[in-house]
């Protein structure tokens, strides 16, 4: 089969992605820059300032003295990058061989597509309806070979080049539709070639002594003769399964069944792939039309069937089948990689992490995630900030946990205010009142005075108390700031074993 | 002679398969782990700290509720000694992971979950006392009905998970299906020579009842990473020995 090629031309990618993210710079003149040898170039400039002949390759202040109200805005070529893979993603659509020619182009290898559509002119003008919907200003053409569409889709003026007409296509054409360097087509300019056509005539040794091979090969490629190849992005793979019912499914225990018969069917695959489930989604397309869906998420990678159907089950409830159910889809929406040693490792363990992960799954699936905490010690002296909170199981203390200062069991999550008699400054209460009772202290260790960590907080230090009173119960007290210095107060801070 | 041997063996066979029925853990690693109780362990059936059941702990008193952590933190690093992972049920925590350090238990091997409802915590307990994976569960919850507590029984029978139930301010103090029920109450804390600060943590130790064992009261210190048993007839600490200033401060 004839091979086809259609390239797409974003004309403006990068503005328009601009303006597809401030609706308000819709048709306004405004350009991208990024510094280069300590000035601003103009990386891109939008349709309106393309007209008044504002290209890429000015300097800023140039633009600015012309227009002087121009909004500019830094180049970012990742991002273009990243858009430029999405769109390729999205023309799966239209064919399994997409390329991304950077920075502004996709390849789209059309060979055997186009009659679906009805023929090439409606397949070429769905896809520029839809850009063009989409906010993208695009050029397109069809042609036997890559270099041929490109010529076209930026040179040409049909967008469409019949089988094995390249060259006449061509003919016309600057040099520059050939995808050459400048220092070969500044030659050119200076040798006087304007047209493509007139290179076609010149005995190939010549071409070679004076352009090298690399006009050779371009001319080639474009009018078929060399050989070139695409190489295809790849579509990120969808872990999805389906399961139509014979009769509308009503019942939690129908639910139940299409549920493991999904779950069985996708964890295989996963097994198959090494990877196992971070979050999915079970969806059940009712007979009235609409969609019904529980998701689930898990701590860790899993592809354990019933570990996965032990989490779905507890949300079975939310679904309402109303008439009935005639489609269930079951998609892991996050898929990561399951390390084959590590589910060893845990297995040969003393104690099995994968039971503990699934456990837990299980708790955050029914009271949320935000209810599990694992703790870490952290280099601050200040009570409250000597720990830090985190999610992983895997997380191991980077420093020790000290244990040379006392620390109460028992920690109030915030201070409480309390009534105190001290006999002379800096000594430890003899009694204070705490929730309407006195405590009488008999006995006290102290004080251990704590400074705010002033990078962080400033304000006054802390001098803590441990105290006991006559019934043997041991409290943790202190003083905010110093005498003689401002106002002071007593805080209880925790409860000692 | 012989006979006699003969009917001694069978009793002990007896008495064992009873235990076993009754929901006692009688497996080998129950054996194997010391937990430094000394003279108390003639109070538990089988001579040691049952393991692979659920104890009740009641606290009416903020000071007592420490207390009982801190005695129970003290259990936790012998069934945490051989690694695994404990997990820690609470509504409205107040422990601070950091000082179980001074109990002998790493507080990163501790996962807590902290929930609002009573109901939540149930459940979390009992999903976690089905999995035989963890070292041990303590959950901190107010009131458990004896139905509720017959639940996390039964869960524990086969997974052999040991479970600690830790009322604080009950509103009643009802009957469960737990082994045991305990109240720790803190003591004043001794120095030596009667210098003057805050002692070792000193605790009064009630084990109020426990399934086919003697209920007895003892008085423990946490010192050095183990319980110490203090002499019986401590005289009581009052301030009528010590001097004005000591008095005043200790």
């Amino acid at each position: 089969m004839p091979k086809r090629y259609l390239y797409i031309w974003f004309r403006y990618l990068s503005t328009d992605r601009l303006s597809k993210v401030h609706p308000e710079l819709q048709g306004k003149p405004f350009l991208l820059y990024a510094s280069e040898h300590g000035r601003m170039v103009v990386k891109a400039s939008s349709q309106p300032l393309v007209q008044e002949g504002m290209v890429p390759g000015m300097v800023v202040a140039d633009v600015r003295a012309i227009f002087p109200s121009i909004e500019v805005f830094p180049d970012e070529p990742e991002a273009e990058e990243k858009l430029l893979n999405d769109i390729a993603e999205w023309c799966f659509l239209y064919s399994p061989t997409v390329t991304t020619d950077l920075p502004d182009g996709l390849i789209l290898d059309i060979s055997g597509c186009p009659h679906l559509w009805g023929g090439e002119r409606p397949y070429l003008e769905t896809i520029t309806t839809r850009l063009h919907k989409g906010g993208y200003h695009v050029r397109l053409a069809i042609a036997d070979t890559i270099g041929a569409a490109w010529a076209m889709a930026r040179y040409g003026n049909s967008p469409i080049v019949e089988q094995g007409q390249q060259s006449d296509a061509l003919f016309p054409l600057p040099p520059a539709a050939l995808r050459l360097d400048s220092a070969t087509l500044q030659r050119m300019e200076k040798l006087g070639f304007r047209q493509i056509g007139q290179l076609m005539s010149i005995p190939r040794t010549n071409l070679r002594r004076r352009f090298g091979n690399g006009l050779l090969l371009r001319l080639g490629q474009a009018l078929g003769t060399e050989r070139e190849l695409l190489k295809p992005i790849q579509p990120t793979p969808v872990y999805e399964e389906r399961l139509p019912c014979l009769e509308p499914i009503r019942t939690a225990k129908g639910i139940e069944i299409a549920l493991q018969r999904l779950l069985e069917a996708l964890c295989e695959r996963l097994f198959r792939e090494g990877k196992g489930m971070r979050t999915g989604t079970l969806k059940g397309y009712r007979i009235d039309g609409k969609t019904v869906q529980i998701s689930i998420g898990t701590n860790r990678a899993s592809r354990n069937a019933a570990h996965l159907f032990k989490l779905f089950e507890l949300k079975i409830p939310e679904i309402e089948p109303a008439l009935g159910i005639e489609l269930f889809s079951l998609e892991a929406t996050l898929v990561e990689e399951v390390s084959e040693t590590q589910e060893a490792l845990w297995a040969a363990g003393s104690h099995n992490q994968t039971a503990i992960a699934e456990l837990l799954d299980n708790i955050a699936g029914k009271v949320g995630m935000q209810a599990i905490h694992r703790y870490l010690p952290q280099e601050h002296h200040w009570p409250e900030k000597s720990i830090k909170a985190i999610n992983s199981l895997e997380g191991q203390p980077q420093t020790v946990w000290r244990t040379d200062r006392p620390r109460p069991l028992h920690l109030l999550p915030s201070p409480e205010p309390i009534d105190v008699m001290v006999p002379l400054p800096d000594y430890p209460p003899l009694h204070f009142r705490y929730r309407g009772e006195t405590i009488r202290i008999t006995r006290a260790d102290g004080p251990e005075r704590i400074e705010q960590e002033w990078w962080l907080q400033t304000g006054p230090p802390r001098d803590y108390y441990q105290v006991e009173d006559e019934h043997g119960a041991r409290y943790w007290l202190f003083r905010l700031g110093l005498y003689g210095n401002g106002k002071t107060q007593w805080f209880i801070h925790g409860f000692f074993v | 002679m012989k006979a006699l041997t003969g009917k001694k063996e069978m009793i002990k066979q007896l008495k064992e398969k009873i235990m076993t029925m009754e929901g006692f853990n009688t497996g080998a690693d129950s054996r194997q782990l010391d937990f430094g109780l000394g003279p108390m362990n003639a109070a538990f059936p089988g001579g040691s700290f049952p393991m692979g059941t659920i104890h009740e702990f009641i606290s009416p008193t903020e000071a007592c509720a420490a207390a009982a952590n801190g005695f129970l933190s003290g259990l936790l690093s012998t069934l945490m000694r051989r690694g695994g992972i404990c997990l820690w049920i609470s509504v409205g925590r107040k422990l601070f992971p950091s000082t179980l350090k001074f109990f002998g238990i790493e507080p990163h091997r501790v996962i807590f979950v902290d929930v609002r409802l009573r109901k939540d915590a149930l459940w979390v307990m009992e999903q976690a006392l089905k999995c035989h994976a963890l070292a041990a569960v303590v959950a901190e919850i107010r009131d458990v009905n004896f139905a509720e507590s017959r639940r996390l029984q039964l869960a524990v029978e086969t997974s052999r998970v040991t479970g600690f139930l830790h009322r604080q301010h009950p509103l009643t103090q009802n009957t469960l299906a737990c082994i045991s029920r305990w109240k720790i109450r803190p003591l004043p804390s001794q120095t030596t020579g009667g210098l003057p600060g805050v002692g070792f943590p000193c605790l009064e130790v009630e084990l109020e009842k426990i399934r086919n064992g003697r209920p007895g009261v003892w008085k423990l210190e946490w010192r050095n990473g183990a319980f110490k048993h203090l002499p019986a007839q401590r005289p009581a600490v009052s301030t009528h020995g010590l001097s004005k200033k000591e008095r005043s401060y200790a």
